[in-house]
């Protein structure tokens, strides 16, 4: 998606011998990458009627995009469709609204049949993310270096001026992979270049950890940091020591019937 | 204990030092019953629990910001090059049998210890309690805060991960920021340009276990002699004047329930030392200056900071190309001196302003019969709460979807206009309260009995004595 | 689950204090006790329930002393001792509030105040200064001996802090000084490519220094708005700007990079995420929100034949907080 929006930009203002160039360098990419699921012509016919009555009001008939309203996905290839329909980020309720995660709009048999009709138009693949083969270590060094400035430190979300850096807890290995290769909504994007595919796989294995963190210290309460640890001081502990003020700030009720019952 | 095996050791003490009178004074000295009274005493005890911990924890932490590569427990910072503050951080809550209890515990005693201190500063002056003579003690409390504060920040600064890495950048702006002789001040406190070596650690150190507690601890002992020496002040009630203090004795009621209060303080600070998660370090991950994360944020007791850097407009003011108010100074310095300034100036403002009463008072006052000066200290300090809930504004936004940019400006209107909404209304609501008879901070409330000439009980008006206790209370 | 707990919690705490506040008839009728009565004496439970707390602590103390020894896990740690203190509070305002006497006092309030005292003071401390004729010139040389015993005590102060001037001006940037990323690789500029950003630093230097750390971002070259000065700084649209924020000195660890231009109206910008300064990549880092008062400043980039970028010169300005010594 990427490269075809960039293409846009880029013949808007008329840049296009840089985009060329980047253009090819991803192909090559692609190419070396395996496709994720079969493309059958059929697989693609049925995506195609899928996307006309579902994506072509935003996305433009053949998918080649409208402008002010959505992105051509020429050449966005699997990658990001795969990614966007599979954390629900698309379809958008509102053409302006930023892509969040909810369930997926489609069952998998037709986010199959909408990725490999994105797909036919050429473009990345999803990338091939082990996570098992990443190192813990260079993914925390990483992502305290590349992710944490938006999505926290601890993975648990963040924001930038304009836009929600969503929580990691949700997210698959094969997600990290596709969101760090596509850069969604305001994300920046990381080619080869930048991450390989090793680091991708720890980093991908530094968000699993995050995923399930060792909380040694007991309740992790949400593990983002001083804001909610203020409110359990103050909503557990300052209540709790208030309430046992208030039960011996004063001297006991004298209470005459219990007084005479045990004198008696 | 029987009565003579009491007797050796106090017998001791008086033939030797002749403190017999000194503990008689203090097993009769009388504390008038009311729970907001103890608010103090949870501070005190939060204290206690904050030494003991720490010196616990000052035996296993190694001040140093020299670097070595990490070959601990933790999954996710191995082969990394951390600090050995950072490193004896890691050891002291994965190694040190109890090491991460005393660290949680510590920490949430910290936070109560300022929430404590936060509440009774509210009671102190709700009350009218920092009138005279009562100013020379509430100058010492008004210390006791900032210096809390400040040692609060020293703490959560020492481990060198990520987050008090983070914080320190911020302290160094904003002691930057100080106009003209900024830059040589922070350097002189950093031992150099910011992020300083273990020169700056171990000053930190230095201070955050030795030279803050020793002042806090003596202010503490001040304080508390200077109570006892002034006894406590009490709200109005049936046969208490101001020259007489009517409540429980020390001994033995007093000194049991005290004491079961420290037993509960110290019980709570622990419970939630084991069981809840508090500045969990391993997943801050080594401080660099070059790295910083979302949602860094400072403990609550500086929230108001960090809200008042965040709805400062970019503001800097620069004579003759050189930068005379870099912008830190105006939430960082500015902001917190302006409060500071009226919690000092509290007594001789109520004084000369607001009460216009340079009467000597040692019977407090409920927030309605003042109706001034509550709703001006509501106001003052619903503009404090507006700035620290500013501090927090993008956690709403993640949360909430509340964006971001609006939320500051409307933060920004709220900060102006909120305060004068909420003199207005506490102002009003004193004033309708003080006509009805319901006291919800009164130790005596309801109806007020007096002996008659016949020997029985009989109710007596409520707003009389009320009147009489706030001859110039202004109220209406 | 975790904002039901939260509403649970609020709920059970604004019950149990409504709940333990005496109620108002029974508050009417207790404020009809004399209160200088003296109540000795406790129900038979209260003994019983004490005898029982207290033995409980002992119990949950050794369960400590042996978890801290065969298994220190934090949780049951805290559950122990944190029992043994819970019980131990239980049974201290028990008995302070049921099983002991329970008396109202009144002690007289000693209210100082004394005149005459004052006066006598103040006469004898000027007594002292009978005689003297020179009062003022004498109270003048102590005051200024002790102000001179003062400063040189407070003249070590000085060691704390060194020279400043080199410490807050010098910067590792010059021109053809080569760009390296985390692990010291020196980039390419082919490597940087647009929607990326890339912390780099100058060859060899600490990268611990502030000055070292520079963002570099890609933009479309036709889309930049920087002035006429800075033409050049950015080859192939590739800019450089200083990591660390002129507000408060924090890391520029966000880039706002929209993905379609088209349906976003936001360009692209650096973001700090300690107060959220937020700087326009395209307008030579102008402060486009927050709180920093001063852009970015800017490293000029060239590449050099085999591709690599260097800078072409110093930052544009001064790096990090700003104070009375920078030169605008």
């Amino acid at each position: 998606m990427r490269r075809r929006l960039a293409a846009l930009a880029a013949a808007l203002c008329g840049g296009l011998a840089i985009v060329q160039l980047a253009l090819a360098d991803e192909r090559g990419h692609a190419a070396a990458a395996a496709p994720p699921a079969v493309s059958s012509a059929s697989l693609v016919a049925s995506g195609r009627a899928l996307f006309e009555s579902s994506c072509s009001a935003c996305h433009g008939i053949g998918a080649g995009g409208i402008h002010g309203r959505g992105p051509s996905l020429r050449g966005v290839g699997a990658l990001a469709a795969d990614f966007y329909l599979q954390t629900g980020r698309m379809p958008l309720s509102a053409s302006r609204a930023e892509p969040l995660r909810t369930r997926p709009a489609f069952p998998q048999r037709q986010i199959r049949a909408l990725v490999a009709y994105v797909a036919s138009f050429g473009g990345p693949a999803v990338p091939d993310v082990q996570p098992g083969r990443g190192s813990l270590a260079d993914g925390e060094r990483l992502f305290a270096l590349d992710c944490a400035g938006c999505h926290t430190i601890q993975g648990q979300g963040g924001i930038v001026t304009g836009a929600i850096a969503p929580s990691l807890n949700q997210a698959s290995p094969r997600q990290v992979g596709e969101a760090v290769r596509v850069g969604p909504y305001v994300m920046p994007r990381f080619g080869e270049a930048e991450i390989s595919a090793a680091q991708l796989d720890s980093l991908a294995r530094y968000v699993q950890y995050l995923q399930h963190p060792e909380n040694r210290g007991g309740w992790g309460i949400g593990r983002i940091g001083p804001i909610p640890e203020g409110m359990v001081a103050w909503l557990l502990g300052a209540a709790a020591l208030l309430l046992v003020a208030r039960v011996i700030g004063e001297r006991r009720e004298d209470d005459p019937e219990e007084r005479e019952t045990h004198h008696g | 204990m029987s009565r003579r095996s009491a007797r050796d050791p106090v017998e001791f003490v008086e033939e030797r030092l002749g403190g017999a009178r000194g503990l008689r004074f203090l097993m009769s000295y009388v504390f008038p019953d009311h729970w907001s009274f103890l608010l103090g005493e949870v501070a005190l005890y939060a204290f206690v629990v904050l030494i003991a911990t720490g010196t616990f924890l000052a035996l296993f932490f190694s001040p140093d910001l020299g670097t070595a590569v990490y070959h601990g427990s933790d999954p996710a910072l191995q082969g990394q090059s951390i600090s050995s503050a950072y490193a004896s951080t890691l050891k002291l809550s994965y190694h040190v049998s109890g090491g991460l209890l005393m660290r949680q515990t510590h920490h949430w005693a910290a936070l109560l210890f300022l929430a404590a201190i936060t509440l009774h500063l509210l009671r102190i002056v709700f009350t009218g309690a920092f009138r005279k003579p009562r100013d020379i003690n509430y100058f010492i409390g008004v210390t006791l805060l900032a210096l809390a504060i400040l040692e609060g920040f020293a703490g959560y600064s020492l481990p060198d991960d990520l987050l008090s890495g983070m914080g320190l950048a911020i302290a160094w702006a904003v002691a930057m920021s100080l106009p003209l002789i900024g830059g040589p001040f922070a350097t002189a406190l950093w031992g150099g340009r910011f992020p300083g070596t273990s020169v700056f650690e171990s000053r930190l150190y230095i201070a955050h276990v030795f030279v803050l507690p020793a002042i806090l601890a003596t202010l503490i002992a001040v304080h508390l002699a200077i109570i006892m020496r002034q006894r406590h002040s009490q709200f109005p009630g049936p046969g208490r004047r101001e020259d007489n203090v009517v409540g429980t004795p020390m001994w033995p009621a007093y000194a049991l329930r005290s004491l079961g209060l420290f037993a509960a303080v110290a019980a709570v600070l622990v419970l939630m030392g084991g069981l809840i998660q508090i500045n969990p370090v391993w997943l801050w991950g080594p401080y660099h200056p070059y790295l910083g994360t979302n949602g860094a944020q400072p403990d609550w007791y500086l929230g108001w900071l960090i809200g008042a850097l965040r709805l400062m407009p970019n503001l800097e003011i620069s004579v003759f190309g050189h930068t005379l108010v870099p912008n830190p100074f105006f939430g960082g310095v500015l902001f917190p001196t302006v409060v500071f300034a009226l919690l000092y100036a509290l007594p001789w403002l109520d004084r000369r302003f607001i009460s216009r009463d340079p009467a000597r008072h040692d019977l407090l006052q409920s927030p309605r019969e003042n109706p001034r000066r509550t709703a001006l200290a509501a106001a003052v300090f619903s503009a404090v709460a507006i700035v620290f809930a500013a501090g927090s504004a993008d956690r709403m936004f993640f949360q909430f979807g509340f964006g971001y940019e609006g939320a500051i400006w409307f933060f920004r209107g709220a900060f102006l206009a909120i305060p004068v909404a909420v003199f207005v209304i506490t102002r009003r609501i004193c004033l309708e309260l003080a006509v009805e008879r319901e006291h919800p901070l009164r130790g005596w409330s309801g109806r007020i009995v007096a002996r008659d000439a016949s020997g029985g009980f009989a109710p007596v008006d409520a707003g009389s004595t009320i009147s009489e206790a706030s001859d110039h209370g202004g109220s209406t | 689950m975790a904002s039901r707990l939260w509403k649970a919690l609020v709920v059970l705490v604004l019950w149990a204090w409504g709940a333990l506040r005496p109620r108002r008839r029974a508050r009417a009728r207790r404020r009809e006790v004399d209160p200088s009565r003296r109540d000795a004496g406790s129900p038979a439970w209260v003994e019983r329930t004490l005898l029982g707390l207290l033995a409980a602590i002992p119990l949950s103390c050794a369960a400590f002393a042996v978890l801290y020894i065969l298994d220190p896990n934090t949780q049951l740690l805290g559950l122990a001792l944190g029992a043994a203190l819970a019980l131990l509070a239980a049974a201290l305002i028990l008995a302070g509030k049921r099983l002991l006497p329970q008396e109202t006092k009144v002690e007289e309030r000693p209210i100082p105040g004394d005149r005459q005292a004052v006066d006598e003071v103040l006469e004898q401390a000027h007594a002292a200064t009978d005689g003297i004729t020179r009062r003022g010139l004498l109270l003048g040389a102590a005051g200024a001996a002790g102000a001179g015993l003062t400063a040189a005590v407070a003249v070590p102060v000085v060691a704390l802090g060194p020279g400043i001037e080199d410490q807050l001006s010098r910067t590792p940037w010059h021109a053809g000084r080569a760009l390296v990323d985390e692990q010291g690789a020196p980039l390419a500029a082919a490597a940087i490519r647009e929607g990326s950003f890339v912390t780099a630093f100058p060859e060899g230097a600490d990268k611990e220094n502030l000055d070292a750390p520079v963002v570099l971002v890609r933009v479309d070259p036709a889309s930049l708005r920087a002035s006429s000065e800075r033409a050049g700084w950015a080859p192939m649209g590739i800019l450089a700007y200083s990591k660390i924020c002129t507000h408060a000195a924090c890391a520029i660890s966000l880039y706002r990079a929209p993905l379609s231009p088209s349906t976003q109206s936001r360009g692209p910008a650096l973001v700090c995420p300690c107060h959220y300064s937020t700087f326009d990549v395209l307008d030579s880092g102008r402060v486009e929100f927050g709180p920093a008062g001063r852009p970015l400043p800017q490293l000029p980039l060239s590449i050099d034949a085999q591709g690599t970028l260097r800078a072409a010169g110093p930052l544009s300005g001064p790096v990090g907080p700003s104070w009375w010594g920078d030169a605008r």
